[in-house]
């Protein structure tokens, strides 16, 4: 495995990026896969060779403003028109670089995007107007938002929409990929360390398109096998004359079963599949924390806190609402 | 003749540089709106979860912020220095079709306010699937309301003036050249105004057809964008952006053109490797064919797809190079006079430079998958765009503005205008490199603290209202020099081209006697310009009269453009009467009156 190269640039600017504190969860420019190394790797170079123009263009600018500022008294300056060795040599310059560029770029395009390996981890990616669905085929399991993936596995994302392009970014993990209605597209990647990935949807997709952000949570594999198994079969059942039946009931009652599925209670597929919502971190495609108060914000105004949101205002009763938080938080 | 005096003069003019006029001062108050437009959108992102505007009206403002200074403001503003300028610098009396230049300022007035107009109404409908309205966000189901009508029927109708414009200064630049004006002794900024023309007429067809279908989708219930009866969302991207990479050069090959007159006036140099500079422009109105699918490196073309088109926007980097080097090579032992407009001139080469070489890096696809839709693309965009062509037409401003109005506008205040401008472009859109690789994407109207990307979106902002500041100077130093300022006479630079030959501003007919060019640089290698030759028929100069029809023409689109959005048929055999009648009369008005 090569050496990690990441930060390397970073150096050059530690002021303006110190000033601005950090951490950058979502930076590009922390790499912690095969798939986001090679990216990184190849915009350093090509980073490094702009940088050396810049300097050389914009010294050679200043250097000639300095020096051939209007002196009184001067001549007028000899009329050159032109120069064809010069002509040729910064034609050939620029040219010659370019191909040091190209050919790591050619070689890392056909890299990262080879078919996937035939131990892939497969998940299915579908966005919608503005949340994520993933899939995991082999698992029978269908969640929402937070994706989870072993680490030191490779990872075959197969990425579709249901509505609207979307497009797929966990800067720490990979570029981006369009979802594409009548597409499907693909990202493959391996994650390298475990942690916890920001991302977010980066095609413009409508009102709410800044309120579609998505984690992905890299795992080890017993943890990640242990959230698969957690995963799956029913929801939770609320234990009889809880508060939690109360909020299940409501669930029923306030037609939620109309758009969300929660195995064994309802088999809505227009919003996220809620069988386990309790175990996610965050609510709302990653918009708000996954708290009792939180939801009660959510569920009591869905337009207010994502506008344009497809789940509608309700008016409901307060005790219901804490019933129906209380529901859903169990459904760990 | 027309009539010269009182406001009916202007809305029958068809003098080339009245037109050119009313194309700067509606472009500008464009530019302003526009720019008021930025100034909310980066007011809103000051800081994280900030609530200065609504979701849904921060969409509405970067789709007409980028709508309206590319199709309003700056295409417009170098239309504004075509009609201007060119027919002085290739020695004409007027561009080859004086009404239809006429027609096209109308209808692009007309469009601009059909666009603007969504603002007004109630709800203020105004557009909101961004600049490149991209399907299937674009159709009836995704975008149930008139927003996206008033984009699509304002985009057609600009296109009409633009297409209009670009057939009429191909046929002056080829046809009026006065004797003597070879292609190759035309002055660059008429080179690249005809290669700009020449990308015109062959781009703006396309964006029509697509257009034409995304109407039909909306309208007759057609899915050539919709993927279910077996259209492709796609297909859009292709034809926009088959459309919108020429559109990039559009915009930037006339500030080139104009950098390309200035640093050889205030160096006293002619251009470094004029034939070179010339080619290079030809070359890139070319390539930038080549080159549309770099902005779809997300949509998963596959490695053939994306490997070529990186190689054609690699390659699309020489011959911009080589433009660079050769500015620099003009200034290169010149005597560098440091006024306004040279000011604004090596600021184009500065900062255009920065925006060249992040587009080499977009120009890699997998290093652009981590850069495309952020923040750093809206940097290279910013830095081409602004530092370059905005940059570029200030110095065109500077430069020509005492042959248009006959007074100079004041250095000091120019200089002020430069270094706000030049500091706060850099405050305000060198952090979004930083802030787009740290993972924020564009068209976002809010952003989680989280990000860690607060401060430098709090520099930004404040970069950004500085430019608002340059522009309140540039403002106040026109208000200032109208009365006041020095006076130009014919040559207040000591130009080398044909236009400070004559009077400032220029008599009507321009030119008492078309010159005979024997050289590249007319003012500096020829003394015989300025006198009237021996035995030289003046003849009766010829000024072509004004008329209302191109005006009325003109005002038939809006009206065909109100029937799909009132949904009301009999509109639109209004629209198209009124459309007629003014070609038929305008094509039987006698020329001379």
């Amino acid at each position: 495995m090569p050496p990690y190269r990441r930060h390397r640039w970073l150096t050059l600017l530690p002021l303006v990026l110190a000033a601005c504190g950090g951490p950058f969860p979502q930076s590009a420019l922390h790499p912690e896969s095969d798939y986001a190394r090679s990216l990184d790797a190849l915009f350093h170079g090509i980073f490094w060779w702009a940088v050396l123009v810049f300097v050389l263009v914009e010294s050679l600018l200043l250097f000639i403003l300095l020096r051939y500022r209007q002196r009184a008294g001067a001549a007028t300056p000899k009329p050159t028109h032109g120069h064809t060795v010069l002509e040729i040599a910064w034609t050939l310059a620029p040219a010659l670089i370019l191909v040091f560029i190209a050919v790591p770029t050619m070689r890392t395009i056909f890299a990262t995007q080879q078919p996937p390996a035939f131990n892939a981890l497969r998940i299915e990616v579908i966005g919608h107007q503005w949340w994520w669905e993933y899939r995991y085929p082999a698992a029978g399991i269908v969640t929402a938002n937070e994706l989870h993936v072993p680490v030191g596995r490779p990872v075959d994302l197969e990425i579709s929409t249901a509505d609207v392009i979307h497009s797929f970014w966990a800067p720490g993990l990979g570029g981006k990929r369009d979802l594409i209605p009548g597409h499907v597209n693909r990202i493959t990647f391996t994650a390298e360390s475990i942690g916890t990935f920001t991302g977010q949807c980066a095609e413009f997709c409508g009102e709410s398109h800044a309120n579609m952000r998505l984690r992905v949570a890299v795992e080890s594999d017993s943890a990640f096998r242990a959230w698969l198994a957690g995963q799956g079969g029913l929801g939770r059942l609320a234990a009889k004359g809880s508060v939690e039946e109360k909020g299940r009931d409501a669930f029923r009652r306030y037609g939620c079963i109309a758009c969300h599925t929660v195995t064994g209670v309802s088999a809505g597929v227009i919003g996220p599949n809620l069988t386990h919502v309790g175990s996610r971190t965050t609510i709302a495609a990653g918009v708000l924390p996954n708290t009792a108060e939180a939801l009660a914000r959510w569920i009591g105004d869905p337009p207010g806190v994502k506008p344009g949101a497809r789940m509608p205002k309700l008016p409901m009763a307060p005790a219901d609402l804490t019933a129906l938080v209380a529901y859903l938080q169990s459904l760990k | 003749m027309s009539a010269t005096k009182g406001w009916r003069s202007w809305l029958t003019t068809t003098d080339h540089k009245r037109i050119g006029l009313l194309y700067f001062w509606t472009a500008f108050v464009f530019f302003l709106i526009g720019g008021l437009e930025a100034l909310i959108i980066r007011a809103q992102l000051a800081r994280p979860g900030n609530t200065v505007v609504s979701a849904e009206t921060f969409n509405q403002l970067f789709t007409m912020h980028g709508t309206t200074m590319v199709f309003l403001a700056l295409m417009p503003l170098s239309a504004a220095f075509f009609n201007y300028i060119v027919p002085l610098q290739i020695g004409a009396r007027d561009v080859a079709f004086p009404r239809l230049n006429a027609f096209s300022y109308w209808v692009f007035v007309l469009g601009g306010l059909l666009l603007n107009a969504s603002w007004l109404l109630p709800h203020h409908p105004a557009p909101d699937a961004g600049w490149f309205g991209y399907a299937n966000l674009t159709s009836r189901e995704f975008s149930p309301g008139p927003n996206i009508d008033f984009w699509l029927l304002g985009l057609q109708i600009l296109g009409v003036a633009s297409l209009a414009a670009g057939f009429n200064f191909i046929v002056t630049i080829l046809n009026l050249r006065a004797p003597g004006m070879k292609m190759m002794r035309l002055p660059v900024f008429s080179w690249m105004t005809l290669v700009t023309s020449f990308l015109i007429i062959t781009a703006f067809p396309v964006i029509t057809v697509a257009l034409v279908l995304l109407m039909f989708d909306r309208f007759f219930g057609t899915h050539f964008y919709l993927t279910s009866a077996g259209g492709d969302p796609v297909l859009w991207q292709h034809l926009f952006w088959i459309f919108g990479h020429p559109e990039v050069y559009i915009l930037i090959l006339p500030a080139m053109g104009i950098v390309s007159e200035v640093l050889p006036t205030f160096a006293r140099k002619p251009l470094f490797g004029y034939t070179v500079v010339v080619y290079s422009g030809v070359l890139i109105g070319f390539m930038g064919w080549g080159v549309w699918s770099h902005h779809m490196f997300s949509v998963g073309l596959g490695p053939i797809a994306d490997s070529v088109f990186s190689a054609t926007t690699m390659l699309i980097a020489v011959p911009t190079g080589v433009k660079i080097f050769n500015w620099l090579a003009t200034l290169w032992g010149g005597q560098i006079r440091a006024t306004s407009a040279l000011h604004f001139a090596v600021g184009f080469i500065a900062l255009f430079t920065i925006g060249g070489l992040s587009g080499v890096m977009h120009a890699s696809p997998p290093a652009d998958l981590q850069q495309t839709d952020t923040y750093f693309v809206v940097a290279h965009i910013h830095y081409v765009l602004f530092g370059g062509t905005v940059f570029g037409l200030f110095a065109g401003m500077y430069y020509w503005w005492p042959k248009m109005t006959g007074r100079l506008l004041g250095e000091r205040l120019g200089k002020l205008h430069f270094w706000l401008m030049f500091v706060g472009m850099n405050l305000a859109f060198f952090p979004m490199h930083f802030i787009g690789l740290l993972g924020m994407p564009r068209r976002i109207y809010t952003y989680a603290p989280e990000l860690g990307v607060a401060k430098l979106n709090l520099v930004s902002t404040v970069g950004a209202f500085l430019i608002g500041a340059s522009i309140l100077v540039f403002l106040i130093n026109v208000w200032r020099t109208r009365k006041r300022g020095k006076v130009a006479g014919n040559d207040p630079w000591g130009g080398a081209t044909l236009e400070w030959t004559i009077p400032s501003p220029p008599p009507p007919h321009n030119f008492d006697v078309i010159p005979t060019v024997a050289s590249r640089l007319p003012r500096w290698s020829m003394t015989q310009l300025t006198a009237i030759p021996e035995g030289a028929e003046l003849g009766k100069p010829h000024a072509p009269a004004g008329s209302w029809w191109p005006l009325v023409a003109a005002c038939g689109l809006p009206v065909l453009a109100l029937a799909p959005l009132t949904h009301t048929l009999w509109v639109a055999f209004l629209g198209a009467a009124i459309l007629i009648t003014g070609i038929y009369r305008w094509a039987f008005e006698p020329f001379e009156v």
